[in-house]
């Protein structure tokens, strides 16, 4: 019997349609629902995370005077805060969050594959989410390694959380995995197997192709990590010697001898640097969407950043130990991985001109996602321009353990993606919510946020070349680093208190807006991709109603001469694109590239 | 503008490989199960080299000499100890086992659900045999001294990689029987006559990933 796709039974997919208010919206099926569970939970932790940088920054630019930080709680307020951004914040919100809701919508599918295993993912999440809030409140408190729970010191004494605090977090971090392993076998099957009639990979909006390479290279980095925390609860609960070798700890030694730290480095980063692209790809498909319908022109050169994408996916696979020129690997790997290090940089630097190019001679229309957009442009060239110093090993060297990398890294995948992620809920916060936000009131948050995030993290640079080590509680009377140094640092924690306030602007924007905004129009920006064609906005339950969607063109076919709107929907076929302008007009004759 | 849905599809050589790529809603031609087992499974195959290179790079930095795995795993009937006879049997068993899921899956498509329920009953005993041979082998090790902590033939790394990956891997088997067994039962009640059998054959893809991970371990944690 010859298997014939599902797109072409005459019986549609089996929906399973909700009857009860829990069904609906507590354990939906619907990605629309799931998308925003991922993303509330994502945005919750978050928060944490926010919460946790202004505590000890304030021990930072304040020293003196904050007595309610103490060490050890540094370092755990440190090591919780950049796990929760890097993997429960940054990865859930994009990954899950923009992609189960706009995978589907853009695709012109009904759903995932497989909404119930998707269903699952999130309350895995879930649960992951809550093991890893548990470490505050277990005995001795969360893990206080660094995020990237480097052995041997995580599992010794003299780490705060040493005991039950890494033990939840490697369980939680498991459980993450097999959690996002759910999630991004939907995203990626739903891709490739689940798209409308018409819809080709190369017909697809950049969004979905940042977060299919994005998932792919997370379903193959992510188990490195699995791996790695399995080997270190092994080391920690039953005394096996994986990382930890001979050590004497307090005159007497450990009952471990014969392990590697240097595995568990290679393990976490080659987890730890396709996870950059992880996060980065969605905001590079985000947001060349963003920039394309605002800028009211075609993305400069789709078929460039598709492939810059799956060469970004592929080299970051061979750059991860640029993570560790300081660690005593091999020093002659540091060649290697700088040539491949400087290698990735030509497709991102591709992509960054062919943003810049999408502006060019645009019809820009300044709302706030293009406020969002271009600021992403501003501090991703200059995060990225940093990395080239930091990818060369010999100025990778003296910099590797000071400001520098903080700035340089916070930058890259701190501000680039959130300023991504601002851009990408405001835009499509009209068909999520259907209802209009608050466009002043966006706009004074993004110059709180772009000005605040770029005098919290620009002082962070001069700190870096003044020799300033990172991961210090207090920099106390060193002769090395002058007495000014820890101005700039008090300057830097006002400014972020600055820019941790302004947030609230935003949340009183979207949560009031939810309430009393206008009611949106389903196509406010004029944008041609299939999510904003849905016949209700908000999209219900199946997203098309009777039939589904066909495709006959790119989601970029912006200002085309001779058309009657400076857009041209992806639903709309040639022979009524011709019916709407009488005139003779030239596209025809000259097919977007995409047409294949 | 042209449609490459409407057109023929090619079935060979990069002409499949282009059409597979540039066709619309879909780029494989198969079920979305079977696309998610095989995503899956290329997943997995990334979790097991990583126990695979971690177990060789301990075994580059311990300091204390590796151990004899042919003496270790070794068992002897009466006479002379046999080197790696269990070690033998076990594969034999998951190889086999693999023989009959083929056969299933064969049967699956032909629509025999006795054949194919029975057939799949088989390879789950298969497997449940060569778990029952693994525990064996562990409780033997560890009745002579072997914990993931300590070992008493040489290197600690030795007891920690055993226990680790041939656990990990006997999670694998495990869950794969009953997965096998799920899935018998289903054929047998007729869940799959009007959806098709390919559940059989995407089972199948996971019972054979499984072997084929074990012959890797095989060959890398015995014979090596």
């Amino acid at each position: 019997m010859a298997y014939v796709p599902l797109a072409d039974q005459d019986q549609e997919m089996e929906m399973h349609h909700p009857h009860t208010w829990v069904e609906k919206y507590v354990f939906s099926q619907d990605h629309k629902v799931i998308g925003v569970q991922y993303g509330g939970l994502a945005v919750f932790t978050g928060i944490i995370g926010l919460a946790l940088s202004l505590l000890f920054r304030l021990q930072l630019g304040f020293p003196e005077s904050v007595d309610f930080v103490d060490p050890n709680f540094y370092y755990q307020a440190v090591t919780m805060h950049g796990m929760i951004m890097v993997v429960y914040f940054l990865t859930a919100l994009f990954l899950g969050g923009f992609g189960n809701y706009m995978i589907p919508l853009m695709l012109g599918a009904r759903d995932m594959v497989f909404p119930f295993l998707n269903m699952m993912s999130v309350w895995t999440f879930l649960i992951s989410v809550v093991i890893l809030m548990a470490s505050f409140f277990v005995s001795g408190g969360p893990t206080g390694a660094g995020w990237t729970l480097y052995p041997p010191q995580t599992t010794m004494a003299g780490t705060p959380g040493h005991d039950a605090g890494i033990i939840l977090m490697l369980v939680s971090l498991a459980v993450f995995v097999v959690a996002f392993t759910m999630g991004g076998l939907n995203y990626v099957v739903t891709i490739l197997q689940y798209r409308c009639r018409g819809m080709t990979l190369m017909r697809m909006p950049l969004t979905v192709w940042g977060v299919f390479v994005a998932t792919v290279l997370g379903l193959f980095a992510f188990p490195a990590l699995l791996v790695a925390c399995i080997m270190m609860m092994f080391d920690t609960l039953l005394g096996t010697s994986f990382f930890m070798p001979a050590v004497i700890e307090a005159g007497s030694p450990l009952d471990y001898e014969g392990g590697s730290p240097i595995l568990f480095q290679h393990l976490f980063w080659f987890f730890g640097h396709p996870e950059v692209y992880i996060v980065a790809l969605p905001a590079f498909g985000l947001v060349s969407d963003v920039l394309s319908v605002h800028a009211r022109k075609n993305i400069f050169g789709y078929r460039m950043m598709v492939w810059a994408i799956i060469a970004i996916g592929g080299l970051s696979f061979i750059v991860w130990a640029h993570h560790m020129y300081v660690s005593g690997m091999n020093p002659y790997f540091g060649f290697f991985f700088a040539t491949t290090t400087l290698i990735i940089a030509v497709p991102t630097a591709l992509k960054v001109y062919n943003w810049i190019f999408t502006l060019w001679e645009g019809d820009i229309r300044l709302n706030s996602p293009m406020y969002f957009a271009i600021g992403f442009i501003f501090t991703f060239i200059h995060g990225g321009l940093t990395g080239l110093f930091l990818g060369n090993v010999v100025i990778d060297l003296p910099l590797s353990d000071t400001y520098f990398v903080v700035a340089h890294f916070h930058l890259v995948m701190g501000v680039s993606p959130i300023l991504v992620l601002f851009a990408a809920i405001y835009h499509w916060f009209p068909k999520i919510s259907g209802r209009m936000f608050n466009e002043k009131l966006a706009k004074v948050h993004f110059w709180l946020t772009f000005l605040g995030a770029y005098s919290v993290f620009l002082p962070l640079h001069y700190l870096g070349f003044l020799g300033v080590p990172r991961r210090y509680y207090a920099l106390g009377n060193t002769d090395f680093i002058p007495l000014s140094a820890q101005d700039l640092n008090s300057t830097v924690t006002v400014a972020a208190l600055i820019v941790a306030a302004s947030q609230i602007l935003f949340f009183v924007n979207i949560i009031g807006s939810l309430k009393w905004g206008k009611k949106a129009d389903p196509n406010p920006w004029g944008a041609a991709s299939l999510e904003w064609q849905t016949p209700d906005t908000p999209p219900v339950h199946g997203n098309w109603g009777d039939r589904l969607p066909t495709v006959y063109r790119w989601a970029y076919d912006y200002s085309v001469p001779g058309a009657a709107e400076d857009y041209i929907p992806q639903t709309v076929p040639e022979n009524e694109v011709l019916a709407a302008s009488n005139d003779n007009f030239e596209t025809n004759k000259n097919p977007s590239p995409a047409a294949i | 503008m042209s449609d490459a849905a409407t057109g023929e599809i090619s079935q060979e050589g990069m002409e499949s490989l282009v059409d597979d790529f540039s066709s619309d809603r879909q780029a494989y031609h198969v079920p979305w199960g079977k696309a998610m087992m095989w995503i899956f499974l290329v997943s997995d195959t990334f979790i097991f080299s990583c126990f695979l290179v971690g177990y060789l790079h301990a075994r580059v930095t311990t300091t204390q000499p590796w151990p004899p795995q042919s003496e270790i795993f070794a068992l002897s009937f009466g006479g002379d100890p046999i080197p790696l006879i269990l070690i033998a049997i076990m594969t034999f068993v998951l190889i086999t086992s693999s023989g009959t899921m083929a056969m299933a899956v064969n049967y699956g498509y032909r629509g025999d659900k006795v054949k194919t329920f029975w057939l799949i009953c088989v390879t789950a005993v298969f497997g449940a045999t060569f778990v029952g041979m693994q525990m064996f082998e562990w409780s033997k090790l560890i009745a002579e001294g072997v914990r993931p902590w300590t070992n008493p033939f040489g290197a600690t790394q030795f007891g920690s990689v055993f226990f680790m990956v041939t656990g990990f891997h006997g999670l694998h088997v495990t869950g794969g029987v009953i997965y096998l067994i799920w899935v018998a039962l289903r054929v047998r009640r007729g869940h799959y006559d009007n959806k098709g059998f390919e559940i059989v054959e995407i089972v199948g893809l996971y019972w054979h990933f499984v072997d084929l991970v074990w012959v890797f371990i095989f060959a890398f944690f015995y014979l090596l």
